[in-house]
Formats: C-alpha cells, structure tokens, sequence
C-alpha cells in the first residue's frame, strides 16, 4: 500500500510525532511505500535541526533527518505553518530577509498543494494528532 | 494525474483558541485547484466555526469566518452539520452562516450549502470518502 503521512503536532509536547515515526518504520519494514509525510500545524516544529533534546532523549529531529536519508523518504514542511513558527530553509531565509535558516536534513519546504496532491497520489492518508 | 477522489475535511474544534480551524480552512482553499470532489462536515465545537455574527476584536485575531461564504465560488457546495453536535449546544441552522453555491447544471441557480445530517449519516459519508482530513 503507498500511504501519504500528515503529523499535526511538535515533538516531545505531543506522542504524535514519535507515533508517525513508529508507523513509517514499521510501513517501510512490512514492503508498504511511503510516498510523503507532510508536517503541518505545529508539526513543522520536527523540522529545525537547532533541536537539542537532552542525551538520553530521543532526538526526534535527527530520527526523521536519518530515517529519510536511509528510505529516501519526501519530508515536507508546510510554507505558510512554517513561516508563522520560524521554520526556515535558505529559500525563505533570502525570501523573508532572515538572518540565518534552521531546516533539518532531509525536509523541504513547500505549499499545502503537496498534501492533496499527497492524498490523491497515496491509497491511504494517515494522520497524526489530537 | 489519477482519477477525482471524495475528499472530507472533518472539522471538530471552535474557530479560535488553536489554529486548527483555520488552517484546516487553507488546505481546503489550496486543495480547490485540484479539482476533487470535496465536501465539508463540522461536528463537535467545529460547528462554532459556521457560526453567525463572529467578533473577534476581543481576541485580537483575525475573524475568518467570511470566508466560508466564498467556499461556493471555490465550487465548495456539500457542507455537512452534525445534528447531535447541534443540539448539544442550543443551535440550530439558522445559528448558522447562510453559505450557499451556484448550481451550474441548474442554470446557476443559487442552493443552500449546508445540510444537517444526523451522526449515523455522517459516519456513511466517511465511510463512502477516499480521503479524510481530520482537523
């Protein structure tokens, strides 16, 4: 099955994040396809790489950051969620006249359009949250 | 691109204190020029969203509740209300904004958007839809 993932919800104040990572792995690891996770609302807060969780933490930023690299996973942060939280890439950052960018390895930064055209790619969306 | 899917944006928080209700809002808006076949349901405190005479100026936010009056030109014409969620708080439909679309096969006569199903209806038309956005 090609599943589409949408996590609504920052690390470490909320389980959804680690929730969809448990469920991306376990997809990967069963021969499901996973065509994109898209981070919207305060889930955009998986995306800075200036994360610094304390050592016997689970770093969740880092955690998507390699799980992407290994499974050439498509991780996108949503523009407008992002801008209003301060999730910066260098396209924004020269765009919004910003003094420096904060986006982790492995995520992109792009528009709400990637989740529907998400939604109609995958057979199944699965989301994350309350 | 594939074949048009049956898209539901469920809609269950009030309209202010997260910004659920309004970013659920900029996915519909967004997801318009995809040209699927949409509908809206609001249960539980998202029927707050679809409320009349909103005044936020206490709150110092945005009250974006006009634009669920051009959801019609954004060819958003299914609009589903909980009963339930409804009687639980005191209202009825005519709490509610008066959307409406233009139907085209009907020599764009203007129809009322919204429909009051009960919970038993609604939980058929999420049944029946390829995709649920839940927000």
């Amino acid at each position: 099955m090609k599943f589409v993932i949408q996590v609504n919800e920052g690390p470490y104040n909320h389980e959804a994040s680690t929730s969809a990572l448990n469920f991306v792995r376990a997809a990967l690891d069963a021969g499901h396809e996973v065509f994109r996770v898209f981070f919207y609302h305060d889930g955009v807060n998986n995306s800075t790489r200036y994360t610094t969780p304390p050592q016997d933490d689970l770093h969740i930023v880092n955690t998507w950051s390699e799980l992407a690299s290994k499974h050439d996973l498509d991780l996108v942060v949503c523009v407008a969620a992002a801008q209003r939280r301060g999730i910066v890439d260098e396209g924004e950052q020269e765009r919004n006249g910003k003094d420096g960018n904060n986006i982790a390895p492995g995520f992109r930064i792009s528009g709400l359009g990637q989740l529907v055209e998400g939604c109609i790619q995958a057979d199944r969306l699965m989301v994350f949250g309350d | 691109m594939s074949d048009i899917k049956n898209f539901l944006y469920l809609n269950r928080r009030a309209p202010y204190g997260t910004v659920y209700a309004w970013e659920s809002l900029e996915v519909v808006l967004i997801g318009a020029a995809f040209e699927q076949d949409v509908s809206l349901a609001f249960v539980d405190d998202g029927v707050y969203q679809i409320m009349k005479g909103q005044d936020t100026s206490g709150l110092g936010i945005k009250n974006f509740s006009p634009t669920y009056s051009a959801l019609g030109d954004y060819d958003v014409q299914k609009i589903y209300v909980e009963k339930e969620s409804l009687d639980a708080r005191g209202l009825t439909v005519e709490d509610l904004l008066d959307l409406k679309y233009e139907d085209e096969d009907d020599d764009w006569a203007e129809k009322d958007s919204i429909k009051v199903v009960s919970a038993e209806e609604l939980a058929k038309l999420m049944d029946e839809s390829d995709v649920v956005l839940s927000f």
